[in-house]
């Protein structure tokens, strides 16, 4: 674990860049990993799928699996991969401040 | 005098990633058709470009007339530590299928027909092969809407360039 200065604030980070401690997030924080991870701007639909992920840790402790988000979030599979390309389930935790899912599904 | 040797020096390197796979199902049992598809959908999650190409009783995954219908084998199946008489007792796949069914369901994983339907919304990309559905005397009708082309082994290589393949 190592402290990295993200949007001007000390975050705490594991070897892949994900936030240990989702009480350090804020959205400028959001802003500036999604830059970094090839979401240049963040839509309001990025944010619904963001959010979802994050209340849903926050609330179980654990990020939902990508079968949960297509049917839960509001935002269907096909969109999911079209606002993240690179994972929704991977990028939308990375950048709402959690920690990497660890679920094969 | 002890000799003094020098650790080996690793040379530092960019960790690698897979950027691609091409992963072919050839299995028609539940338990020969799941692997493929988590593979694949896990693939996508990571952002790796996933393309399926179903082959022979595999391709029972992409039958619109079978894929709801897919079993444990319970005969032969030295993995279920079952008796051989005892799997082929009539109405044994299908306790132990629903068995496996409820079990998966548990962990979120979902039934065959659904998941087919996320791993190729998430943009794998599905193929028939095209010796099988020659034999079996198939055609596009009868695969779900999902699957793109029937495609021959020559154009699976081609589509699979650049990237690894997986057969289960």
């Amino acid at each position: 674990m190592t402290a990295l200065l993200i949007a001007e604030t000390s975050v705490d980070v594991d070897a892949e860049g994900f936030l240990t401690n989702p009480d350090q997030w804020n959205e400028q924080i959001a802003e500036e990993i999604a830059r970094e991870s090839g979401v240049p701007a963040l839509t309001d639909r990025h944010w619904l799928v963001i959010r979802y992920m994050r209340d849903r840790y926050l609330a179980t402790g654990t990020a939902p699996s990508i079968r949960s988000l297509g049917k839960e979030s509001g935002v269907p599979i096909k969109e999911l991969y079209a606002l993240f390309p690179k994972g929704p389930a991977k990028l939308a935790a990375k950048i709402g401040g959690i920690p990497k899912p660890r679920g094969c599904i | 005098m002890t000799q003094m040797f020098e650790a080996p020096q690793i040379a530092p390197h960019e960790p690698k990633t897979i950027e691609k796979v091409a992963i072919v199902i050839s299995k028609g049992s539940l338990e020969g058709i799941y692997p493929g598809l988590i593979m694949a959908n896990g693939a996508r999650m990571e952002g790796i470009e996933a393309d399926l190409f179903f082959t022979f009783f595999g391709l029972d995954a992409i039958r619109k007339d079978r894929f709801e219908k897919i079993k444990v084998a319970t005969v032969g199946n030295p993995g279920l530590h079952m008796p051989t008489l005892l799997g082929a007792i009539p109405g044994a796949s299908a306790l132990v299928t629903g068995m496996m069914k409820r079990q998966m369901e548990k962990i979120d994983i979902p039934p065959i027909p659904e998941f087919v339907e996320l791993v190729a919304d998430s943009g794998a990309q599905l193929y028939a092969c095209k010796a099988t559905v020659d034999m079996f005397g198939l055609s596009m009708e009868d695969f779900v809407p999902q699957v793109a082309d029937i495609i021959s082994v020559g154009e699976f290589y081609e589509q699979a360039a650049g990237g690894q393949i997986i057969f289960t």
